[in-house]
């Protein structure tokens, strides 16, 4: 079952972008912990493959003014031992897998795979993420939600690499949590990242296994925002106003029954892990005075 | 393709499409890498890929062209073996053995790192090895032994 097949092997970025565009038919590789699998299993036999490990440029993030910029080609261990500052994307990180994952594995090949189970997605929809492409022309940045067209499914184009994710820093606390059928090396049966964002009065909730894609929850983020009194972090928040704003985070899953879970247990891991979710925000905010 | 394992440029002409496992396992002779699913589940495989813990199986061989490879065989001096691989064999943490050299490969890696580690640490460092036999309980026997025998040896 072996069939010809051209390697590729760029050095910097023009190069890459070069190649892309001559063989559109070759694909990315970066940590290879999706593709190969697919590769051994005989499942993918592309043209071309491209390997991207060798580029400085998608391996490097920096602060720009008010955002991050994260290349594409940054691994979890990285992100875990260099990001410190980013809880949701450091804990949603040391969830993936295992060491030897994470040591490979990166957030521009979560993006590309654009598995619902995407660990690192949930993460980048709560931070209003954009996804910068670009290709031998020039770049653009796409919004998370019209980078991530469904499951498997991205707006790149075939002569397109990821150049990298980037977002606005938030300031408020934050995190992710999943459910799954052990601690290490599990596909989520249900994901979710809680961001407060002190500064745009906003908290944002971002759910990923539990639709085609990854989901945000509009009506339970806009009943918490007015809930919450923005000017004192101290001020009490019922009970009811939790299981309330948990109950609306259920609601906005939109999932299917499969060997991982049925519908109604993804629905009920969703409303648990917001409602703890938005515990944990509440009682930070309180703790560090988040204003 | 050139790849330097265990300290020794090596050159090999393969399938573009062929894993680092396939590489030195069918290329360069060296067995001790086991395939064992192909898929990054099990961590059989484990190597050294520029001194980081990889899944040998999941690095297509082209990326480790001009790179440095430490597979399993590199860990024993010669005849003798290292602390690790005493320890596994003296805690009984060896069965079939097909996990071992997988095993080996990350306790030396986390012992290198971290010379006293405690459980929840290394059952972290070894989430990515699955064996079908032992039931860990001896493997955890064998990372703490080697641990003590490796820090008195300080
Ligand atoms: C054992 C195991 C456990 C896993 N556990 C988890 C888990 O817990 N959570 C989770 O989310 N995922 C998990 N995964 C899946 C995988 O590790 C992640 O999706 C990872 O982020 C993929 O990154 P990569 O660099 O290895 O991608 P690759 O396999 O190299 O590429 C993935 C896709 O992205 C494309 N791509 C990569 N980089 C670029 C780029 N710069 N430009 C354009 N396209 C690009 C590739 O063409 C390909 O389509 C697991 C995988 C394995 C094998
Ligand atoms: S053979 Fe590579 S992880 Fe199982
Ligand atoms: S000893 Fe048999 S798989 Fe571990």
């Amino acid at each position: 079952m072996r069939s010809e097949m051209d390697v590729y092997v760029p050095r910097t970025l023009d190069e890459a972008l070069q190649q892309k565009s001559a063989h559109p038919d070759a694909i990315s590789l970066a940590g290879g912990t999706d593709v190969m699998v697919e590769i051994n299993f005989g499942r993918l036999r592309p043209a071309g493959i491209i390997d991207l490990t060798r580029i400085p440029e998608l391996r490097e993030w920096r602060r720009e003014d008010s955002h991050l910029f994260l290349g594409a080609g940054v691994t979890y261990s990285r992100i875990v031992r260099e990001l410190a500052d980013f809880v949701p994307l450091v804990q949603a990180s040391r969830s993936v897998g295992s060491p030897q994952i994470r040591n490979r594995g990166t957030v521009g090949g979560n993006l590309g795979t654009a598995s619902p189970a995407g660990d690192a997605l949930p993460v980048l929809a709560a931070y209003d993420a954009e996804v910068v492409l670009q290709n031998r022309r020039g770049t653009r940045s796409l919004p998370w939600h019209t980078f991530l067209q469904g499951p498997k499914k991205t707006a790149m184009a075939p002569d397109e690499l990821i150049r990298g994710t980037r977002w606005q820093v938030v300031n408020g606390p934050g995190s992710f949590s999943k459910i799954g059928t052990r601690n290490a090396m599990v596909i989520a049966v249900a994901g979710l990242c809680l961001q407060v964002d002190q500064d745009a009065r906003q908290v944002r909730v971002a759910l990923g296994s539990v639709g085609p894609t990854i989901l945000r929850a509009p009506e339970a983020e806009r009943f918490i925002a007015e809930r919450l009194t923005w000017d004192d972090p101290g001020a009490p928040v019922t009970d009811e106003v939790v299981a309330e704003f948990a109950e609306l985070v259920g609601r906005a899953a939109k999932p299917i029954d499969d060997v991982r879970g049925t519908a109604r247990y993804r629905v009920h891991g969703c409303t648990v892990l917001a409602g703890r979710a938005l515990r944990w925000a509440l009682e930070e905010r309180k703790a560090f005075k988040w204003l | 393709m050139r790849t330097n394992v265990n300290g020794e440029w090596r050159e090999a002409d393969i399938w573009p499409g062929a894993s680092l496992l396939t590489l030195l396992r069918d290329a360069f002779g060296l067995t001790g890498s086991k395939n064992a699913c192909e898929q990054g589940e099990c961590g059989s495989c484990s190597v050294w890929l520029d001194g980081e813990l990889v899944c040998a199986c999941l690095v297509l061989a082209a990326q480790a062209h001009d790179r440095q490879v430490r597979t399993v065989e590199s860990v024993a001096d010669g005849q003798r073996m290292s602390a690790v691989q005493d320890a596994f064999v003296e805690a009984g943490a060896v069965q079939c053995g097909f996990c071992t050299p997988g095993f080996v490969v990350a306790v030396t890696h986390l012992l290198a790192q971290d010379p006293n580690p405690n459980e929840v640490q290394v059952r972290e460092a070894l989430s990515g090895n699955i064996c079908r036999c032992t039931g860990y309980a001896k493997i955890l026997d064998a990372v703490t032994l080697a641990a003590s025998r490796l820090r008195e040896d300080r």
